[in-house]
């Protein structure tokens, strides 16, 4: 789990039971966006959740996803969208950059290089496919706002990259 | 400071998001290449979505218990305090371009005072969008950049946008009486203060794509009072069609 996160240990596997609606492979827990989950009194459940970009439009879908999860084990869940802390890829889970990757999206690089590349410099990611550095940006923009288009110049597959945000 | 104050600050921030979405997203579709319409739309979302964070929150403060769709819909064109610049026109994709970098810079500028602000509630609104527009100036400077400094044709449509578009770059700084207002209490920003940094930052990246930068001594005003272009009604109709129509209808 990550030290930002405030999970109630009880609520851990439901959670993590929830896919991600866009990018199935990962889970939401795995991907940072559920903040807090705490237990009250009486099965209430209290979630808060934050958006990855302000724009998300799987936001509702999995606000409602976990409810559901939550509701089938017998608790009355309610869910809360915070935009503070705002959301970093820094919260991804190891766990989940690995299923990104066998999913064929490249997870994100360090803030760092992702920083570097938004001053101007060249930023290297790897392929997903081949491991190949030798790859190049296609687009910044991709087939969500959360990530990049590349191609890869040795097996020559685009691959999408997951943007860091920082 | 009322709230009304900061109600009408917020509007001046977030109508232009909501309008620049508005004219990205009757790109989609329509982008010069697949790559490029993907981004434009995304870069559209990316401003819907902030303005949904900033019109939920004029919803708390409101008396009247407004929801964003009626800060977004029902709203008539006087009540809308967006600068001029983000209602132009998707002339051609110059013109997309030059529009959305010239708005960027100063977008990113505003967020990172904004993320100073007294109010936690806008703090948590630019943290967000800030990490977003970084995105967005980088996207429309390189093809600033790509365009002016490509082949002629390309040169010469840049430059035009560039020129018609300038005249609209000084309002961006302009502070209306709640702007001081707000700005004064610690929650908004002093816009002048960006100025000189955008101006810097902007004439830097011209010379970096062979193009002039204008010199007139003549600039265009209004929006932020509420006096539009021509442009405005037009947007207003597509945008607030369903609403006007179907009163209080739901997705």
């Amino acid at each position: 789990m990550n030290p930002t996160q405030d999970i109630d240990p009880k609520l851990f596997s439901i959670l993590k039971s929830v896919p991600d609606p866009e990018i199935p492979v990962l889970s939401i827990f795995d991907l940072g966006v559920v903040r807090s989950a705490k237990l009250l009194e009486n099965n209430r459940v209290k979630v808060e959740i934050t958006p990855t970009y302000s724009g998300c439009p799987a936001m509702d879908v999995i606000g409602d996803d976990v409810k559901k999860a939550l509701q089938e084990n017998g608790y009355q869940p309610e869910v809360k969208l915070i935009l503070s802390p705002a959301w970093t890829t820094d919260w991804m889970t190891e766990e989940g950059k690995q299923a990104l990757k066998e999913y064929g999206i490249a997870p994100p690089e360090s803030a760092e290089a992702d920083k570097k590349a938004l001053l101007g410099n060249e930023q290297i990611i790897p392929c997903p496919q081949c491991e190949s550095t030798k790859t190049k940006l296609v687009s910044q923009f991709s087939s969500t706002a959360c990530k990049a288009m590349f191609k890869c110049q040795d097996c020559e597959e685009t691959f999408d990259y997951f943007k860091c945000l920082i | 400071m009322t709230n009304e104050n900061l109600i009408q600050y917020i509007y001046s921030i977030a109508d232009n998001s909501l309008i620049l979405g508005q004219r990205l997203g009757e790109l989609c579709g329509h982008g010069p290449t697949l790559e490029t319409d993907i981004a434009l739309t995304n870069i559209a979302l990316d401003l819907l979505g902030q303005t949904r964070s900033y019109y939920q929150y004029v919803g708390e403060l409101s008396k009247e218990d407004l929801t964003e769709d009626d800060v977004a819909f029902l709203r008539n064109e006087r009540e809308y305090k967006n600068v001029l610049i983000v209602e132009q026109p998707n002339t051609d994709f110059a013109y997309v371009i030059a529009r959305q970098y010239f708005f960027d810079v100063y977008h990113f500028l505003l967020l990172e005072k904004l993320m100073e602000s007294k109010n936690v509630n806008l703090q948590a609104i630019a943290k967000k969008s800030m990490k977003e527009v970084a995105y967005h100036k980088r996207f429309s400077g390189d093809w600033l950049k790509r365009l002016g400094d490509g082949t002629e044709e390309s040169h010469q449509k840049m430059q035009q946008a560039v020129n018609d578009l300038w005249v609209y770059t000084d309002e961006l700084f302009h502070m209306n009486e709640d702007d001081k207002v707000v700005a004064k209490a610690g929650f908004g920003v002093d816009n002048t203060e960006l100025k000189e940094t955008y101006y810097n930052e902007v004439e830097a990246l011209l010379k970096k794509a062979t193009i002039e930068i204008p010199s007139t001594p003549y600039f265009q005003k209004g929006g932020k009072k509420g006096i539009h272009t021509e442009h405005m009604g037009y947007i207003l109709a597509d945008m607030q069609y369903m609403q006007r129509t179907f009163p209080d209808m739901k997705w």
